[in-house]
């Protein structure tokens, strides 16, 4: 790279390790979309690229989190099965019992129950971790173990469908999506909250009389942004709902299919609006609250942050219990767009969200890592996966080629770092 | 000075690291407007000692007074209530965050929303590089990429910023040139001036015997004796700290 592009990304405030991911991202889909004849950079193939990345991609952010601070979680595949399996009995077995089948609070009551679940169970091994000082790549791989087992213990290994309507909608199905007008307008709201944001930090700065940004840089960034939402907005849009499939929504609706046929389209799917919400919430996290700073800081030096007073033994249980919770949410998303809960639920899930967290950037040697990285890391990882399953190459060799890219990721990075003086 | 209540008074403090008594029933105190220098050689327990002082260990016996009042201190957090701030050996900067963040850690600036102020800290740690070490430029970089002396600034910033009655430094100086040795040395008699009481660990008998104004020598864990600076000779100090005796005159 020349110095003067250099000097153009550093004024964007764009580091490189992003535009990096980005680039390899880009030219993944481009190769594929060459090698298929155009099929993979299609509607219908981003969606269902994005739908597949959204769980593992909810667990890789709070993966971020337990690897900054110099932590693993083995565990998050199977717990995710585990508490499928729960969530899956209660709302099939259990709750009809109790208010009714099919009444709308099931899907509220068993979300909860999924949720509450997993940072309990998340507290639990980060309690082991942070107070009896077992290490976090022990416990976990006991909790690998452990919650598979559990999860065959559920049903005695029998798969629970069919789940609640309303909650396969988390799924992203046919249905589970905003729909046309719901995705615009989600498109252009992200789109101006993030200018809203990136000119309440200008103003704060200059308030304080700190340099800023060159406004054309600041305006680029919006506009990127904006491009990035309002495109992936317009591309969910032009995917059409498939005729049979249509007319089934029109017929539930107790519409006529209209002259000329359906112009229903999917739009963004809910589990991508879900990985979308959480993103946020962790990026602000990250940034944005003691918590974050303090995870941040142990992950750096863990000695520095006991002797300014964190306690980071409590931080340990407070890590893991939100890892909990979100591998529920990614148990949710799962088992929804299956539309049933199987024993194999989340199956390898804890390398896909390990290999995603790391390959955003996330440094086991810790302090290091961006919710950002991880979900694009996840995105990466998917689109190889598919790519290759879509151009015919078979499993055995698929497995090799992801293996080999975590660890030329890894590699990239660490010579990354050692450049920048990290 | 002797018929003031000292600051502090720490009494008959040890611990041991498995069998080693890395401090050894050592007493000192510290008035207010003093500047008490700790010497020794390396693993004599100069900063164990401090340490328990500091809150980052909890001795296995003795009594910490504060202001004549017996304190608890359990943790960094008990210390810093007392207004004990502390520039430790390592510094003790977490390396992957910048010097706002350090500066603040554990104490973060908030919005009324209870969020995390970076600017205003940036704001802060600005003003207050400006008085300790002008040259410091760099406010949102990694202090990792910092040099020595500049990491060293923003710990010693960090244990100023707080409006401190009891600061201790473990070798302030050690990763600083010449320049920035001497402002450390005049912001010693600043806050001196001030009325802090100081606890200095140093390698430097030179300069501790410029600074101080008593100096306590330990050797292997124990406390050789402690002297006014005008009764004794540089020769003196360094019979203490290699032979661990006390000079015969003058003791006090
Ligand atoms: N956390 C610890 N664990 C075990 N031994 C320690 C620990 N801290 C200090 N020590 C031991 O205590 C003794 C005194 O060390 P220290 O107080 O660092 O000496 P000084 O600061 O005077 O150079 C040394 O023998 C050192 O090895
Ligand atoms: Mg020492």
């Amino acid at each position: 790279m020349t110095k003067d592009k250099q000097s153009y990304f550093a004024s964007l405030g764009i580091d490189g390790r992003l535009l990096g991911m980005i680039g390899a991202l880009v030219a993944l889909w481009v190769m594929f979309d060459l090698i298929t004849g155009g099929r993979f950079i299609t509607p219908r193939n981003l969606f269902n690229l994005s739908v597949q990345t959204a769980s593992v991609a909810v667990m890789a952010t709070g993966m971020v989190f337990v690897i900054v601070t110099r932590n693993i979680d083995l565990s998050v595949g199977s717990l995710l099965g585990f508490i499928g399996m729960m969530m899956g009995a209660l709302q099939v077995h259990f709750l009809p019992d109790l208010v009714g089948g099919g009444h709308w609070s099931i899907w509220i009551i068993t979300c909860l129950f999924g949720v509450t679940l997993g940072a309990i169970i998340g507290s639990f091994q980060g309690w082991v971790i942070g107070y009896l000082a077992v290490p976090a790549f022990i416990v976990t791989l006991g909790g690998f173990l452990v919650w598979r087992g559990a999860a065959w213990w559920v049903t005695s290994g029998q798969t629970v469908a069919p789940l609640d309507p309303v909650f396969k909608l988390l799924g992203g199905g046919v249905e589970g999506t905003l729909g046309e007008s719901l995705s615009w307008a989600l498109g252009v709201f992200a789109t101006l909250a993030a200018l809203w944001l990136l000119y309440l930090s200008r103003k704060r700065k200059l308030a304080h009389g700190f340099l800023v940004k060159p406004f054309w840089a600041e305006l680029t960034v919006g506009g990127i942004i904006g491009v990035v939402v309002v495109g992936y907005a317009a591309f969910m849009n032009a995917y059409p709902i498939p005729a049979r499939a249509a007319k089934r929504i029109y017929e539930n609706k107790g519409l006529e299919l209209p002259d000329g046929g359906s112009t229903l389209v999917y739009g963004i799917a809910i589990p991508v609006v879900i990985l979308l919400i959480i993103a946020i919430i962790m990026t602000f996290m990250a940034k944005r609250t003691r918590f974050g700073r303090y995870v941040f800081a142990t992950g750096g030096n863990p000695d520095a942050a006991e002797l300014s007073g964190i306690n980071t033994r409590m931080l340990t249980v407070k890590i893991f219990a939100l890892m909990g919770a979100l591998t529920a949410i990614a148990a949710i998303i799962a088992s929804a767009r299956l539309g049933s809960a199987d024993n194999n639920l989340g199956n390898l899930d804890e390398l896909r969200v390990i290999a995603a967290a790391v390959i955003g950037g996330s440094a086991l040697s810790g302090g290091f890592g961006t919710i950002h990285g991880a979900i694009l890391g996840a995105l990466i990882m998917q689109s190889l996966q598919s790519g290759m399953a879509m151009v015919g190459v078979d499993a055995p060799l698929q497995s090799i080629v992801v293996g080999v890219v975590l660890v030329l990721a890894v590699y990239v990075d660490i010579v990354y770092r050692r450049r920048a003086g990290l | 000075m002797e018929n003031q209540t000292p600051l502090v008074e720490m009494r008959d403090m040890h611990i041991a690291f498995g069998g080693n008594k890395a401090v050894d029933h050592v007493s000192i105190d510290l008035y207010p407007g003093e500047v008490v220098g700790l010497l020794g050689h390396n693993g004599a327990g100069k900063s164990t000692l401090i340490k328990m002082l500091s809150g980052a260990y909890k001795a296995d016996g003795g009594e910490i007074l504060i202001n004549g009042e017996l304190a608890e201190i359990n943790n960094p957090r008990d210390a810093r209530g007392y207004k004990i701030e502390t520039i430790y050996q390592t510094l003790a900067l977490a390396d992957n965050l910048d010097a706002g963040s350090n500066l603040f850690l554990g104490r973060e600036l908030l919005t009324p929303f209870g969020f995390v102020d970076d600017d205003a800290m940036e704001a802060e740690t600005r003003k207050i590089m400006s008085r300790l070490n002008p040259n410091f430029q760099t406010f949102s970089a990694p202090v990792s990429t910092l040099s020595g002396g500049q990491r060293q600034s923003v710990a010693i910033a960090r244990a100023v910023y707080f409006n401190a009655k009891i600061l201790i430094m473990d070798e302030p100086t050690a990763a600083l040139g010449p320049q920035e040795t001497q402002m450390v040395a005049e912001l010693v008699q600043k806050l001196k001036a001030e009325g802090l009481g100081i606890f200095l660990i140093s390698h430097d008998i030179h300069d501790v015997m410029e600074l101080c104004d008593r100096i306590s020598v330990m050797k292997n864990g124990k406390l050789v004796g402690t002297v006014r600076v005008e009764d004794v000779t540089d020769d003196d100090i360094l019979g203490m700290i290699i032979l661990g005796k006390k000079p015969m005159k003058n003791t006090s």
